[in-house]
């Protein structure tokens, strides 16, 4: 059986456990008759052209883990930025862990989807956010709201911040022989209050795992959201990360990307700005090697005037792995006074390794400021032999302009000890002690 | 220290050095001038084992050691310093932290331990004061939105850090207005000794007013046309570089 009927026949098994006179479930039965019909996307698709899922569908997925695994916090540590607090919110295999999580209702919520799913206290946020913003024919994503159930649910009233930052990690065992996961978040930021959230996803062996994440983040007015998603997974495990943003006036919601691990990995960040004199912001660095594959494919959909949206990707590729930077940008008729940016950088330090980098424009408005630019090149040799010349080998004098390279979207992170930790893992990416921390 | 035997250099099949021959022993100071596109820079790197230029004959050789099969950074292990025309940006990695790496770089290679923090440390705060660099500046990023007279002063810097054998400076006189210039000829003149040796390559005669060469090379065509003391330099500041080139041509 492929893993498209598998799926669809386990949505019956799946439906046992839920209640399904909640309203919520009606919602979940229109998007698995969306995703029965469409299935998953082929290459064929013009947005699916350079990332295949064919082989991942004929691997033999468990669709619901069989045991409550447990993690002892000690083995897990490093996942974790651990050198300051955090809210956390951390799953096994798919299941809550009370154990290594961390949790709030003090003036905010930092819990649980499957408890917002259920009880009546936060029916009347479920029913004005829940698959308000997150597409409702794109298939994965539907595949994702039919089988939505847990996941991680902030909701921030107004004026209030956190605090401290949330980390979001999903752990995976290796329990099963092969796994897959389907994520469910919903994050509310009202008026005026803020947030900061780093999101993982880790497989602790080298079983496969497949995660079918769906993040729907809401920004009120003047809001402020900083998101960082920490992609340095195992060999064998992928993601399809679809994060889905709605973004009110005066609000600024950052997302930064950090791609050095994993199988295959897709990201589908979606940016819908309803509101004036707001900005978004997309940056991300990816490091890849072996056979590994990331594709970003971004959206800014421009809706209301004067507003603001950045996009700046840094991408180094190595040995065979493939790298795709599909940005799109529309720009409304009304949306006068936009300014849009969209950067996209690319090295390429093996000539097996492959970057498509396409940019996509629609604008309709005539008063607006939009550039864009890709590069794909190779390390200046004049800057190498500066290095070089200065008693700094080969090597590390590579791993140092690579540092330089991707340097930009390092400095907006927020969070110094997540800065630091991005930066230890840049330099273990690239294979150099410098001799200080990156 | 240095000998340089009848050394051709080309790059992409064009031949830039012609036949160079050069003799720099300890505590001397040699100034290379010469017109625009005579090979000055080229020598400048081709001693420093740039890898885009092609030796195709003769040498290069430092204490006996023939450089030839010398990456640029095994060079800069056995002291040969360049001081670049251009120095280049690295944007998020700090004056004391590219200092940090270039040190303990060259540690390594000599099987040595790192250089332990507070001394380096102090060995930073001693050299930048002796050239007058704010604090400050040594935590901006290498070179990163430094202005011309910045980036030579960092150069001359870095120069002070490695302490070379061989400093080879080139056109570090340019872009630089007559303070900056003062300070960076001070720094240089307090880093010579009778054990290392300085080349200067410079096109105007000005920098040697401050750093006072032993020898002046004229180099035209890829080729040492005629060798003087410091007077030479005057006379070419007087005369220009034409009488050269017809001198060269007869």
């Amino acid at each position: 059986m492929d893993l498209k009927d598998k799926l669809v026949s386990s949505f019956m098994a799946f439906e046992n456990n839920v209640d399904i006179d909640h309203p919520v479930h009606d919602v979940r039965t229109e998007a698995m008759k969306n995703f029965e019909q469409k299935g998953f996307p082929s290459k064929k698709e013009e947005a699916w052209k350079y990332t295949s899922l064919n082989s991942l569908q004929k691997i033999d997925f468990s669709i619901f883990p069989k045991q409550d695994n447990a993690l002892d916090y000690k083995d897990v540590k490093k996942y974790f930025i651990h050198d300051i607090d955090t809210y956390k919110i951390v799953f096994i295999d798919g299941i809550y862990s009370s154990n290594l999580s961390e949790t709030t209702h003090d003036g905010v919520d930092i819990c649980l989807m499957s408890s917002a799913l259920t009880k009546p206290m936060y029916k009347a946020v479920i029913d004005v956010y829940f698959n308000k913003v997150a597409s409702k024919d794109e298939s994965l994503t539907t595949l994702n709201t039919a089988f939505s159930r847990e996941g991680a649910y902030i909701y921030i009233p107004k004026n209030k911040m956190p605090k401290k930052p949330v980390e979001i990690v999903h752990f995976a065992t290796g329990n099963e022989a092969s796994l897959m996961l389907q994520p469910r978040n919903l994050i509310i930021v009202e008026e005026n209050a803020e947030l900061q959230v780093i999101e993982r996803h880790q497989s602790l062996t080298t079983n496969e795992v497949l995660t079918n994440s769906v993040t729907e983040i809401f920004a009120a007015k003047s809001a402020i959201i900083d998101y960082y998603k920490v992609q340095n997974d195992a060999a064998t495990a992928s993601l399809i990360d679809n994060t889905y943003i709605n973004q009110k006036s005066k609000s600024f919601v950052n997302v930064h990307t950090f791609s050095f691990g994993g199988k295959l990995t897709r990201n589908n960040l979606n940016f819908y700005q309803n509101g004036e004199y707001m900005d978004s912001t997309m940056k991300g660095v990816t490091i890849l090697g072996e056979k590994q594959h990331v594709d970003h494919h971004t959206l800014v959909h421009h809706i209301e005037p004067n507003c603001e949206s950045h996009q700046d990707y840094k991408g180094i590729y190595g040995e065979n792995s493939t790298g795709v930077f599909n940005g799109k940008i529309i720009v409304d008729k009304i949306a006068q006074k936009t300014n849009a940016f969209q950067q996209n950088n690319n090295i390429l330090i093996s000539d097996k390794a492959t970057i498509n980098t396409k940019p996509q424009l629609e604008i309709f408005a005539d008063d607006v400021k939009c550039s864009h630019g890709c590069t794909i090149g190779q390390l200046d040799e004049d800057a190498m032999f500066y290095l070089q010349s200065r008693g700094i080998p080969e090597k590390e004098a590579r791993a140092l302009l690579m540092y330089a390279f991707a340097n930009n979207v390092l400095e907006s992170v927020r969070i110094p000890e997540l800065k630091a930790r991005i930066n230890k893992l840049i330099a273990k990416k690239l294979g150099v002690n410098l001799g200080f921390d990156l | 220290m240095l000998k340089i035997n009848d050394l051709h250099a080309s790059v992409e099949d064009k031949e830039i050095l012609n036949g160079i021959n050069l003799e720099v022993n300890a505590g001397e100071v040699h100034a290379i001038m010469g017109p625009n596109g005579s090979g000055k820079s080229t020598l400048a790197s081709v001693i420093a084992g740039k890898e885009e230029f092609e030796v195709t004959k003769g040498s290069v050789v430092l204490d006996g050691e023939d450089l030839e099969d010398d990456a640029p950074e095994d060079r800069a292990h056995k002291g040969v310093f360049l001081s670049f025309q251009y120095p280049v940006e690295i944007p998020g990695v700090s004056v004391t932290n590219f200092m940090k790496t270039a040190i303990n770089e060259s540690r390594k290679a000599k099987g040595l331990e790192d250089m332990p923090a507070n001394q380096m440390l102090k060995m930073i705060r001693e050299k930048a004061e002796m050239l007058e660099i704010d604090r400050k500046f040594l935590s901006r990023s290498l070179n990163e939105g430094f202005s011309g007279g910045e980036k030579k002063r960092n150069e001359i810097f870095q120069m002070a850090m490695l302490e070379p054998k061989l400093a080879i400076l080139d056109e570090t006189d340019s872009g630089l207005d007559i303070d900056a210039l003062r300070i960076v000829a001070n720094g240089v003149n307090k880093l010579k000794s009778k054990d290392n040796a300085v080349i200067v390559i410079t096109h105007y005669q000005r920098l040697l007013e401050y750093i006072v060469p032993d020898f002046v090379h004229v180099l035209h065509n890829g080729k040492i046309v005629k060798s003087g003391g410091k007077e030479l330099a005057l006379e070419l500041e007087a005369k220009g570089y034409d009488w050269i080139k017809q001198e060269a041509t007869v």
